[in-house]
């Protein structure tokens, strides 16, 4: 298939971006959406140009690096995939692809389509994980935690941190990736020792880097791959009115 | 530590009781209002309005009105700018079909709400209040402002009355989204009750502007 692709440029975070179109041919039905690009990428380098630089990694849906907004959608025109797990028969013959980086601004855009998200790693560093004593690991079985809380746990850690919830939100807000790192501890005991100052520290970095409020919308829930529901974005909100008022 | 009043959550929070409690004093005025068309004579409606207008502690609840809207916003307009600031490159190709329609307008729709309010205040609360120029009457030998006739006077007019049911309107697109979203900001999501407050916002929604919109379409083609 043939395509024309519209792709966003930007040489650093210094210099000022444009769009430049590249129009690519025979490509596979069957390849995914990465693989085209790397086609695009060796045509470039063969042609002595500067080939253009995206995010990715694992190329199997859990690493969370790979981070294109396609055609008006994070990770492109399909549901609860990442990009590389996108493929060309979504796209028509001949049809126009514009390819733009994640905007918001804790996410500054490092080079062509690649932005920097430390941010999310900055609001974890606050407190995205447990204390606990080195030492042999505990039975399994020593504390007792209910199926559903253990799979509503389980759910909420399948967040792999790739931001589309942030690219997705007309505010820019990070509150689902928060509340999914918030809830896979709030539900468990061994999460509820630090719960309050977790909740506490997160917020006050999520705001400080200057992400948006949450305003309901539902866009992140929609576009997030790994279907991290909003309800998570309510248990944040209680435990945060816990941890202030209770 | 994050501080409550100046986190996001926090600001959220009090934007979200605010617009809660004014949602209750629509129902309040609404039921006043509907006491304009339930009865022939305006009596009702001005003796109800004269104990609003002067019981003590509906004084008190007045202040604490004034200050659920300055509230709601002044919160709303600095959580607004702050998510604005969020994005600062926007897309060039956005789709929102994704996510719930009214809730991409709710500044806007606030904003109309908002001149609505500041007119509708002058037209009636502040012209009794402050400006003066409603004529009095005498009820059971009681001085009052006959509130009700001023009021019926406007509804004959037909651009007031429309401009009144459009306002309406848009109040009733910001409750749509705004009703449901106060409860998943108080943190109240629920298998079994959210889509319970998601029928109530809509049912809600739509008794506002039923009810506020049918009052002056009564009075302009019947009285
Ligand atoms: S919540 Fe979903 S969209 Fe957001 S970072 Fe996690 S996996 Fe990505
Ligand atoms: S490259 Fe790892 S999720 Fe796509």
């Amino acid at each position: 298939m043939d395509l024309k692709l519209k792709i966003w440029r930007q040489k650093n975070q210094n210099t000022k971006g444009k769009f430049v179109t590249y129009p690519v041919s025979n490509i596979s039905k069957d390849s995914s959406f990465l693989e085209m690009m790397d086609v695009l990428n060796e045509s470039l380098i063969a042609k002595d140009e500067e080939p253009i630089a995206f995010d990715h990694d694992c190329r199997e849906g859990i690493c969370g690096c790979c981070s294109l907004y396609i055609n008006g959608r994070p990770h492109g025109p399909d549901e609860k995939i990442t990009v590389c797990q996108l493929h060309m028969r979504k796209f028509k013959d001949g049809e126009t692809v514009v390819i733009e980086p994640w905007r918001a601004r804790p996410f500054p855009v490092i080079k062509d389509l690649i932005v920097d998200r430390t941010a999310f790693d900055k609001i974890i560093t606050e407190g995205g994980y447990i204390s606990v004593n080195t030492g042999n690991a505990a039975d399994a079985s020593v504390i007792p935690i209910s199926k559903e809380d253990a799979d509503l746990s389980f759910d909420a850690a399948a967040c792999i941190g790739c931001g589309a919830c942030v690219a997705a939100c007309k505010n820019a807000s990070a509150m689902l990736f928060v509340s999914a790192k918030i809830s896979q501890f709030a539900l468990l005991p061994q999460g509820r020792i630090e719960a309050k100052q977790r909740v506490d520290s997160m917020i006050s970095k999520m705001d400080e880097l200057g992400f948006g409020s949450c305003t309901n919308t539902g866009a992140c829930e929609a576009e997030c791959p790994k279907g991290i529901t909003l309800t998570n974005i309510a248990r944040l909100n209680r435990e945060f009115i816990k941890a202030k008022v209770g | 530590m994050a501080n409550f009043f100046t986190s996001s959550i926090g600001k959220k929070l009090m934007m979200a009781l605010a617009g809660l409690f004014l949602s209750i004093f629509l129902l309040v005025h609404l039921g006043l209002n509907s006491l304009l068309v339930i009865f022939d004579s305006t009596d009702k409606f001005n003796i109800a309005a004269h104990f609003m207008g002067t019981n003590i502690l509906i004084k008190i609840f007045e202040v604490v009105l004034f200050g659920g809207f300055l509230l709601h916003i002044i919160y709303g307009i600095i959580v607004q700018i702050y998510n604005w600031i969020a994005r600062p490159v926007s897309y060039k190709v956005s789709n929102n079909a994704q996510s719930s329609f009214f809730s991409k307008y709710m500044i806007h729709t606030a904003a109309i709400i908002f001149a609505f309010l500041v007119i509708h205040l002058s037209d009636f609360y502040f012209k009794a209040k402050f400006f003066g120029g409603v004529e009095e009457i005498s009820i059971h030998g009681k001085e009052m402002h006959n509130l009700g006739a001023l009021v019926i006077a406007k509804f004959q007019m037909s651009g007031f009355v429309i401009f009144y049911v459009l306002s309406i309107l848009f109040l009733g697109f910001h409750l749509l989204h705004g009703f449901q979203s106060a409860f998943q900001t108080l943190g109240l999501n629920h298998k079994t009750y959210t889509p319970i407050i998601y029928g109530a916002g809509i049912i809600f929604s739509i008794i506002v502007v039923v009810g506020y919109s049918l009052i002056p379409i009564l009075i302009y083609f019947i009285r």
